[in-house]
């Protein structure tokens, strides 16, 4: 039996303590916000928060988890259900196309953001380029997280509301 | 390990006869059966609700008006939409489209997935698919046009999204006309009921006026009536000056479960009445070499690994069945196996390349097939002033999506005959219906496609190679299972964008203009006029095509051939303008042929968008290309800064005239999008063949753009008004890898005449 918390909630588990997290959280806990991109900790998809720090859920074996704490972004938001500010700025500046590998984007930005409230562009790129988004929307990332740091304003529905020229 | 985790072929049986499959519990969980077949649905004289409203129409007190929408007794308007969302928002503005001219309240609006089903052919892709010269025509309503594409787009199950279409297809001639039909059927029903003409009801927000009698009333109080009455297959349309929804950038429907992790894809395929714990997986193995089969395996390790079910060889790929996916992967890795001997004389990338050029000087100076042809270009190339002779290559390359392929499968007897289910993430529901069909000797009656987002596609997911391989398994198994390919599965034995090579032979007159244009090349796909330089007004052009093989099999790739050949015809365009001594941007403003006023506003556009005539720094240069693809110009400017000796990615700017966009921010997303999937192809894009086989297998080696090399966008959107509109998904992609090439050489003189660009850097 391995312990741990996943998004809160403490679990026990009979499972191979090799098996990746990844699997074990799509698989054995039905929780399948946390995709599965590569399998060599290569893309970011797949990423998720032990004890509040970003891994490769791919390449991170369950015994890793003996004792700690797993967020996923299922576990991202409030207990109210309220968006947490980097899933609002995720909303405000249209950001996910696919989406796919957005969750692993967003647990990424979470964990720059709560060690880094107000990061340069170099800190983005540093703390993002390890996320892939094959539908290219780095820019509109870049901008989501500086509008959940509080150093852009957020597009309001009604601003977007515009005409092309 | 434990016991039941190893999960026997006897246990899996006997769960499979007690998991009793109900068509109500499909239903009830939001995912519709597919079935019995309506033609000309929604612009088709006659209302056919009949069978169709049993199928979409499930919730109590709902009514169906026609079958792209449906309003419920809470006035909630649900647009079903018959194309796919895979990020590129065709779900969102679709439903803009018909919301503003059925005049619904756009905060009342639902979206809803069509079914797999042939009442959902989108006709009108079809139709631009097949005969594209009609969709000009005035009487694009026409019954007798309408009857015969709908006919066509049946029989070729064209349930499609693809083509950058679905706006200018699917959103200009059905759901605009299904809005407004709608309109016109609940005003129709409200006259009647209230004993006024129809002429005096107006409409605002899903609700009915009467200023005259003062009566007002939501849609849903004549829903039912509405469906009624006649239905008009061609109401008025709004102009441009009426519209509410269209033409804002109104935000996407399916974000907020995307950012939450609760948006199914494919991969995240829950079967109804299957326990999670009781779910088993498939990894597969194909062989390494197109064509070939597995002949012998040797599977003994694998066997008594973890949760292994079934090891099975299928002829031409292995499947490892197991209680999980990775359970299933491990034991896949450990088997070894013997493959059949490739027919293919191509081993390698070099003889690939070979064959090419083969077949490119075996047409010598007038063989291949004329693709285009005007005046005398080899005369006019005798007789130039100024010569270029040039050749420029791209490599094959992979669709990558983030979502691996993956197809859950599950076909079992029923008391109603042999019956199966799939749920994939596809551009094509109901091919994919019919390959499963073919696969299992099954009546596609009898075959439901789940069609959930799906996370990436860029043509990948217009094949069905791996529905009928999960359809095999699940019928070898009797059991339903989730087929996953690994990432190197996907990256090496997929469908690719071909590779080429393309030649130049170019004349420019005393004054430097280029007067001979003469092109041959081997891949002509699609779209036919991508190899044409058809925006340049050059009077000697001869355009060939000498046939050569390919080693890997076709797929179409973003913007298909005008992904290589705007890069091809672009870079050719900006050497002649350097041998002739001119700005690369003035020397294309100066050759534009005729009708080319858009050409000219983009090009103008992004000039100054990018303070083209400025001076940059030392080291720094701009590019420029223009290209035409899927009824979108779009002209892009790079600023790249080579001083570290390799290129560095300032700017882009991006100048789109589609006629008329639908959804700015939107439509930018999607360039934006096109243009990083053309930086990435430009950078880094390059599948290798090695003794047959593909050499590159993940993103360690088949790398993407990241964020940190990825430079500032930004889109300039042009309104033309032209008619019909122009696509989005794709045409910011074509002109990128040739403004960085062109960049490139303006910043340090070096001219890279092959994709991709930075192993050309050390």
């Amino acid at each position: 039996m391995i312990e741990f918390t996943i998004n809160g909630q403490a679990t026990s588990l009979d499972a191979d303590p090799n098996m990746p997290i990844l699997w074990v959280v799509r698989e054995k806990l039905g929780m399948t916000g946390t995709k599965f991109g590569c399998g060599i900790a290569a893309c970011g998809a797949c990423t998720v928060h032990l004890d509040g720090e970003p891994v490769r859920s791919c390449s991170t074996p369950l015994s890793a988890a003996e004792g700690r704490a797993i967020t996923t972004i299922e576990g991202v938001s409030g207990e109210d259900g309220e968006l947490s500010a980097v899933q609002q700025a995720w909303i405000s500046e249209q950001v996910p196309q696919c989406g796919y590998c957005q969750s692993g984007q967003i647990m990424s930005a979470t964990a720059l953001l709560r060690d880094n409230p107000t990061p340069s562009d170099d800190d983005i790129d540093a703390a993002m380029s390890g996320n892939i988004c094959r539908c290219g929307t780095y820019k509109r990332i870049r901008q989501a997280i500086k509008v959940a740091a509080g150093l852009e304003t957020a597009q309001s529905e009604d601003e977007a509301q515009e005409s092309a020229a | 390990m434990s016991e039941q985790d190893t999960g026997t072929q006897a246990a899996k049986k006997e769960r499979s006869k007690v998991a009793k499959w109900s068509r109500r519990g499909f239903i009830g969980a939001g995912v519709l059966a597919g079935g019995a077949l309506l033609i000309g649905v929604g612009v088709r004289p006659g209302n056919p609700v009949g069978k169709l409203k049993a199928k979409v129409a499930g919730g109590a007190g709902e009514e169906l008006v026609n079958s792209w929408v449906k309003i419920g007794a809470d006035n909630i308007v649900t647009a079903i939409i018959p194309h796919c969302e895979m990020g590129q928002g065709a779900h969102s503005v679709l439903a803009q489209m018909l919301a503003d001219e059925l005049d619904a309240d756009w905060s009342k609006v639902e979206v809803m997935q069509a079914p797999a089903d042939g009442s959902y052919i989108v006709s009108d892709t079809a139709r631009m698919f097949v005969a594209p010269f009609t969709m000009n025509a005035a009487d694009w309503i026409e019954p007798t046009w309408d009857g015969l594409f709908t006919q066509i787009g049946r029989l070729a199950d064209a349930m499609i999204t693809g083509g950058s279409s679905s706006i200018r297809t699917t959103g200009q001639y059905q759901m605009r006309i299904a809005g407004a039909a709608a309109r016109k059927m609940l005003i129709g029903a409200a006259a009647d009921e209230w004993g006024v003409p129809a002429s005096e009801i107006t409409t605002r927000d899903s609700t009915l006026i009467h200023s005259g009698s003062g009566n007002s009333a939501p849609y849903s109080d004549f829903a039912a009536a509405a469906a009624e009455q006649p239905m008009d297959s061609s109401p008025a349309l709004k102009e441009p000056k009426d519209y509410r929804l269209m033409g804002k950038s109104k935000r996407r429907t399916d974000i907020p479960a995307k950012v939450m992790g609760k948006a199914d894809f494919g991969i995240d395929a829950n079967i109804p009445g299957v326990e999670l714990a009781d779910l088993s997986y498939a990894a597969v193995r194909r062989p390494p070499v197109p064509g070939t089969e597995v002949t012998s395996m040797d599977a003994e390790a694998a066997k008594a690994m973890p949760g292994v079910q079934q090891i099975l060889n299928m002829g031409s790929f292995i499947a490892v069945v197991a209680d999980g996916y990775w359970n299933a992967q491990q034991a896949l890795n450990t088997i070894t196996a013997e493959y059949s001997a490739s027919e293919s004389p191509i081993k390698t990338t070099a003889d690939q390349f070979a064959a090419f050029r083969d077949a490119i000087d075996a047409a010598g100076d007038d063989g291949g097939e004329q693709a285009a042809s005007r005046g005398d270009a080899a005369s006019a190339f005798a007789d130039a002033a100024t010569k270029l002779e040039t050749e420029y290559s791209a490599p094959y390359l992979a669709h990558a999506p983030m979502e691996p392929v993956n197809c859950t499968a599950w076909v079992r007897d029923t008391d109603d005959g042999a019956k199966c289910d799939i749920w994939t993430s596809t551009q094509v529901p109901l091919m994919a219906r019919s390959a499963a069909a073919g696969a299992l000797g099954m009546d596609d009656e009898d075959i439901t496609v789940h069609h959930p987002f799906l996370g990436g596609a860029f043509g990948r997911r217009l094949e069905n190679d791996y529905v009928t391989m999960a359809v095999r398994v699940a019928k070898a198994t009797g059991y339903p299972i989730k087929m996953i390919w690994s990432r190197e599965e996907d990256t090496q034995k997929a469908l690719y964008r071909p590779a080429d090579v393309s030649r130049f032979k170019g004349g420019l007159d005393a004054g430097g203009k280029l007067v001979s244009y003469n092109n041959i090349f081997t891949q002509r796909h699609d779209p036919a006029e991508a190899s044409v330089p058809g925006i340049y007004d050059i009077a000697n052009t001869s355009v060939r095509v000498a046939e050569a093989p390919l080693h890997l099999p076709f797929s179409a790739w973003r913007s298909v051939d005008h992904s290589q050949q705007g890069f091809f015809i672009e870079s050719f365009i900006d050497e002649a303008a350097i041998a002739a001594g001119a700005d690369p941007l003035e020397y294309r403003l100066n050759m534009l042929g005729a009708n080319t006023a858009r050409h000219k506003g983009v090009l103008e556009k992004v000039a100054e968008m990018s303070n083209w005539s400025a001076q940059r720094g030392e080291g720094i240069g701009l590019g420029v290309a223009i290209v035409e693809s899927f009824g979108t110009v779009g002209a892009e400017v790079i600023e790249v800064d080579m001083n570290s000796g390799r290129p560095k990615m300032l700017n882009i700017w991006a100048a789109m005239d589609a006629g008329y966009v639908m959804n700015p921010d939107g439509f930018r997303n999607q360039i934006e999008g096109g243009i990083v999937f053309g930086l990435t192809a430009a950078m880094y894009g390059e599948i290798e063949l090695e003794d047959g086989a593909v050499k590159q297998s993940n993103f360690h080696d088949y790398q993407m753009l990241r964020m940190d090399e990825t430079p500032a966008i930004e889109v300039a959107i042009i309104n033309s008004g032209t008619v019909p509109v122009g696509g989005a998904g794709e045409p910011g992609t074509p002109p990128a890898a040739p403004a960085l090439a062109n960049a490139i050489f303006a910043a340090s003189g070096k001219r890279l005449r092959d994709m991709p660009f930075a192993k050309q850097f050390a």
